[in-house]
């Protein structure tokens, strides 16, 4: 076991009857790390995070914390504590008893309670809310009494389910910022549940992606997003263009490789992962901002390939194009940053398209 | 001519305003003849006169089965509440086997014939030997008012968000702390509730009592022995005025409460489980 994990599972399994929730599932998060579960709904995500919270037990496989099993321990006896999506904020109290709720259970003077109480809320910019009771407070407030009702509990462990899923777009962007500088603050590991990419690759120091109950990838943001072990993660983390490609090996043990819509491109020993060889490749994968319009004849690329311009959408910053490639059925997606005085280029347009060894992803 | 063409026109307007004299008519009665200075119960009213709520202080017997329905309202209350919040949280929250059979089996006596029960219960408890007294009674009452504590209670338990009690035990508190410092509080209102109802259903309950009541009548069985004489038909009327005052205040004070309760709490009134929405 890694020697400052706080959290390891060990090949979990989790069964609803005869639908299996998980399938095997093994992580090890480290202390004071923000880690990401990630995954469509139904993926068992939060079925995980409920089970190191200590709602639900695994059928099989053990939960450790801080190298101890948790194995018929109960929520309440838990180093964790959870930030719910509902922030299931007591209605009944005010905003003071909702965070001083599980300091009662410690033995401390009142004006011990009050400080922890009112440093917690100053932590999460409520300071001064104290008498507020639940029902006055907006869902950003009220996230935030969650989070230091969380926080002034100080567990070894938050546990985040999909906080931020009620908030709206601007609010919600503000707080991943503000949860992050406070993770980092307060150096306690934060372990998050979401379906959102985005808010997975800005907040995490990890990410698992899991589908139907596996864990599909874990790895960094960058790596995730660069470097996608499947399709499937490559197409939830973000946007890609999947391409046929036939490859060789060539004789440094790199792979030459034939895309018949982009050309030809050598890769070279160290850029192929572990466990693809020329037979296993049949497919590449391409970001839109890996595929460059060369608006000026001048313009050189690594590689260059032609196509004509189907459609446009303008995003403001970006614009993102639908180029036919070649003979090429779907189109492919390229996307370009709308500098100073250059205009969209209007469908019909053919253009030259620049790329490059480094922008492919192989995939088997 | 006019009055029909009236009637044709505003049926429906006519349909309610008969449906609610009906209704009230006689409940209106009730406090008329209670202040009537005849021992006649007819019209035309002679004069106004208090002295059949005198009668009322007078009587020993009346105070002894007010006294012995007050105890029979307030047991039966708080027993088949303790009852019904079981249930209905049982109900709400788990599944368990056999659960449909045996919420219906709970709910029955809210449809079985009132007559039935209080004849079943009769027999048993002369096969068993029991003698028959307030506790009889409070038995037969507890059996016939739980249904409405789990109705009331369940409504209640259903508006209460489950991660409030996940929150909870996540925050180190037991289950039982968990039942003190956050269930209780956000259903009391609809424990006030059930507290009421189920007091009022069993102070005016008569089959059950009539046939389970050994010596200490109720108060419903006291009325009804004293309807065999009609000179006391008046302090009846008086006695029923005061029933019905208190009634009304009874419930609506328990709306009051709980409306404010669900306010504070920052929820939808008609949400909270209440009796009357």
């Amino acid at each position: 076991m890694n020697e400052n994990a706080i959290i390891d599972i060990r090949n979990v399994h989790k069964s609803f009857g005869r639908v299996e929730a998980l399938k095997g599932i093994d992580l090890t998060i480290r202390e004071g790390e923000f880690f990401s579960l990630l995954g469509p709904s139904g993926c068992g995500k939060t079925t995980l995070l409920r089970m190191i919270a200590g709602f639900d037990e695994p059928t099989s496989g053990d939960v450790l914390i801080g190298g101890a099993s948790m194995a018929g321990i109960p929520a309440n006896k838990r180093p964790t504590n959870m930030v719910f999506q509902s922030y299931a904020i007591f209605p009944h109290l005010s905003v003071t008893d909702n965070v001083g709720y599980g300091l009662a259970k410690k033995k401390m003077s009142r004006q011990e309670r009050m400080a922890e109480i009112n440093n917690a809320l100053e932590m999460v910019d409520l300071a001064g809310y104290g008498d507020r009771s639940a029902h006055e407070l907006s869902g950003g407030q009220r996230q935030r009494v969650a989070l230091a009702r969380a926080l002034v509990m100080k567990p070894r462990v938050v546990l985040l389910d999909e906080p931020l899923s009620a908030l709206d777009k601007k609010l919600r962007e503000q707080m991943q910022v503000e949860l992050r500088e406070l993770q980092q603050s307060v150096g306690i590991t934060f372990i998050l549940v979401t379906h959102d990419q985005e808010e997975a690759l800005i907040m995490s120091d990890r990410i698992a992606v899991l589908f139907e109950g596996e864990i599909a990838q874990m790895a960094t943001p960058q790596t995730l997003y660069r470097q996608p072990r499947t399709e499937r993660v490559a197409s939830f983390i973000g946007v890609m263009n999947f391409l046929d490609a036939m490859a060789s090996s060539d004789e440094k043990g790199g792979l030459d490789l034939k895309i018949p819509s982009l050309g030809s491109v050598n890769i070279n020993q160290a850029a192929v992962p572990e466990g693809l060889t020329a037979d296993s490749v049949q497919r590449i994968g391409i970001r839109p901002e890996m595929l460059t319009i060369l608006f000026d004849y001048s313009d050189q690329a690594e590689c260059v390939t032609t196509g004509e311009v189907v459609s446009a959408s303008y995003y403001g910053d970006m614009t993102y194009y639908s180029i036919k490639l070649a003979d090429l059925e779907k189109p492919a997606t390229v996307s370009m940053r709308n500098t100073a005085g250059r205009s969209i280029v209007p469908a019909g347009t053919k253009v030259r398209i620049g790329w490059g060894a480094d922008s492919v992803v192989l995939f088997s | 001519m006019r009055l029909t063409r009236f009637l044709s026109r505003n049926w429906l307007l006519t349909y309610a305003a008969l449906y609610v004299f009906f209704l009230y008519a006689p409940v209106i009665l009730l406090p008329m003849f209670a202040f009537n200075a005849s021992t006649i119960i007819a019209f035309p009213l002679t004069g106004f006169t208090t002295q059949w709520f005198s009668v009322l202080f007078e009587t020993a017997a009346l105070h002894q089965a007010v006294k012995n329905s007050l105890i029979v309202g307030v047991i039966t209350a708080v027993l088949s509440t303790i009852l019904g919040t079981c249930a209905a949280r049982a109900m709400v929250r788990f599944g368990f086997p056999f659960k449909r059979g045996i919420v219906g089996f709970i709910m029955l006596p809210l449809v079985l014939p009132e007559i039935i029960v209080a004849v079943a219960l009769l027999v048993l408890l002369m096969q068993l030997g029991f003698p028959l007294s307030i506790w009889t009674v409070i038995g037969g009452h507890v059996l016939i008012c739980v249904p409405f504590s789990v109705a009331i209670l369940s409504s209640a338990f259903q508006g209460l968000d489950k991660n409030l009690e996940e929150a909870s035990m996540d925050l180190g508190e037991t289950g039982w702390g968990t039942f003190r410092r956050v269930i209780f509080p956000l259903i009391l209102p609809g424990v006030i509730s059930s507290l009421l109802i189920t007091f009022t259903i069993s102070l005016d309950e008569f089959i059950i009592a009539f046939f389970l009541t050994g010596t200490d009548v109720t108060l419903p069985v006291y009325i009804w022995s004293q309807l065999r004489f009609p000179a006391k038909l008046p302090s009846i009327m008086a006695l029923g005025t005061i029933l019905l005052a208190l009634s009304v205040l009874l419930l609506v004070l328990g709306e009051w409460f709980r409306r404010r309760s669900a306010k504070k709490q920052g929820l939808d009134a008609s949400s909270a489980g209440g009796f009357m929405q």
